[in-house]
């Protein structure tokens, strides 16, 4: 999660709110490592590809 | 008056987005650019650029250097500045550039937090089901102005702590601000209703504050400074004006959608678990704002001799219908997975109440299936648009069993 890129859409905190936080002001971060266990996998791809930012990545 | 201006035949080298064939389809016009001219130029009202690709639109949001907010309407406004202006930096954070866009956009955040639009959701939805009981026994109802119209504009005026009762004057200034934009006379008395109306409020609010938005700008301080009374009016203004007509349209032509798309209008009444992912594509598919930049200083963007002084309409509803970007663009998908649209713009002058305006358009909706699960364009019926700066129906007649 890039927090330059971020503007504060919160598309990814609205499809995966077990992966990413928001603050007042909008800006979302990963919750903890930024790990993702299997079962939510399908949840982190779909709020990569809903980022009108291009401010998530996929690493590993 | 509204000035006629002769019928457009070049869109790509004289296009105007007021005239009546960009009203009634602009996503026609769109796709011809796209193919032939992704850039067009205008000299009506000015010199005026229109972007149709995502990558354009998007990358134009992002380069602040070359492209300023100072002005941001789609229609310049027309007359001389008066000497003393009493909103010297017009409606800051959306006219402002940073610095200024940077400290009074976060004075006003917090209040459409996720956290705080939760808050909001009750008053919403019994706004919406109040609204149904009105017209439910009568078999028809105008899905704009009996609906739509009704809500954001009472919500706001919610957050900004000014009585709901006002509701009509406030949503007639908006429109003559932003939907009779060509009409001088019409524009100035929706400009001086607004802002004649905070400056008396603020002074009620310095005298008596309470814990809605405006009495909370005045009372606030940036790096010890107090906020100017100024930067308070043109903010207060602005949620009004921003909060107003945009999630109208958005919920008009969502309810559109679903009065003349049964197959949608059916998946959605029977699975309300899909809302969340439909409302993003309805605002993908008609995303109603178009903003607009001022070049700063001559340069050339992706081919194209944009000269100080000249104005970019960012034509974030046509970044929306891009195939390159978004597959099947031109058609409705409510479970569209991958949708990185931008309705609410992009960069660092991303809509400030989108949650705000997303809990809204769900909400309406919601509301609505569950009691009006079957509904279409009344029989014989005009469906009558507006556009420019904001599309979105304005009068839609519907009725159901």
């Amino acid at each position: 999660m890039d927090p330059d890129k971020c503007q504060g859409h919160a598309r990814c905190y609205a499809l995966a709110p077990e992966l990413f936080s928001v603050d007042d002001y909008g800006l979302s971060t990963v919750i903890g490592d930024g790990s993702v266990a299997p079962d939510l996998e399908d949840k982190a791809r779909l709020a990569i590809a809903n980022c009108p930012e291009f401010a998530i990545d996929e690493i590993g | 008056m509204t000035r006629i201006t002769a019928p457009v035949r070049e869109w790509a080298s004289d296009f105007d987005v007021l005239d009546p064939a960009y009203l009634a389809d602009p996503y026609r016009i769109w796709d011809e650019l796209r193919g032939t001219c992704p850039i067009a130029h205008s000299d009506r009202r000015g010199s005026n650029w229109l972007p149709t690709r995502y990558d354009d639109i998007t990358a134009i949001a992002h380069d602040i250097e070359h492209f300023s907010s100072l002005e941001v309407a789609v229609i310049p406004f027309e007359g001389e500045e008066p000497d003393d202006p009493i909103l010297p930096y017009g409606l800051p954070p959306i006219s402002a550039d940073p610095p200024l866009h940077t400290w009074t956009r976060r004075l006003l955040l917090p209040w459409f937090s996720h956290r705080r639009v939760e808050g909001y959701e009750r008053l919403t939805r019994d706004l919406c089901t109040g609204l149904v009981d009105g017209f439910l026994g009568d078999g028809r109802a105008d899905g704009a102005a009996d609906y739509a119209q009704q809500i954001p504009v009472r919500v706001i005026a919610h957050i900004l702590g000014v009585p709901s009762d006002l509701a009509d004057t406030f949503t007639g200034w908006v429109r003559d601000v932003l939907e009779f934009a060509d009409d001088p006379e019409r524009r100035a008395r929706g400009v001086t209703g607004l802002i004649e109306y905070f400056v008396a409020e603020v002074a009620e609010r310095r005298a008596h504050p309470g814990d809605d938005l405006l009495s909370e700008l005045l009372h606030s301080e940036v790096d010890g400074v107090p906020v100017e009374d100024s930067i308070v009016l043109g903010a207060a203004a602005l949620v009004l004006i921003a909060g107003v007509d945009t999630t109208w349209s958005a919920i008009g032509s969502s309810l559109w959608h679903l009065a003349t798309h049964p197959d949608d209008r059916r998946r959605l009444a029977s699975d309300p678990a899909l809302m969340p992912l439909a409302v993003e594509e309805l605002l993908r598919a008609y995303a109603p704002v178009t903003m607009a930049r001022l070049v700063t200083k001559d340069v050339e963007f992706a081919g194209c001799p944009m000269r100080a002084g000249d104005r970019v309409l960012m034509n974030f509803p046509a970044a929306n219908r891009d195939p390159e970007v978004f597959d099947d663009a031109d058609h409705v998908v409510l479970d569209r997975a991958h949708n990185r649209h931008v309705a609410f713009g992009s960069g660092i002058h991303r809509c400030a109440g989108s949650n705000l305006a997303r809990m809204e358009l769900r909400v309406a909706l919601e509301e609505w299936l569950r009691r009006i699960p079957e509904f279409r364009v009344a029989g014989g019926a005009e469906v009558a648009w507006a556009g420019g700066q904001v599309r979105g129906p304005r009068v839609l007649p519907v009725e159901f069993p």
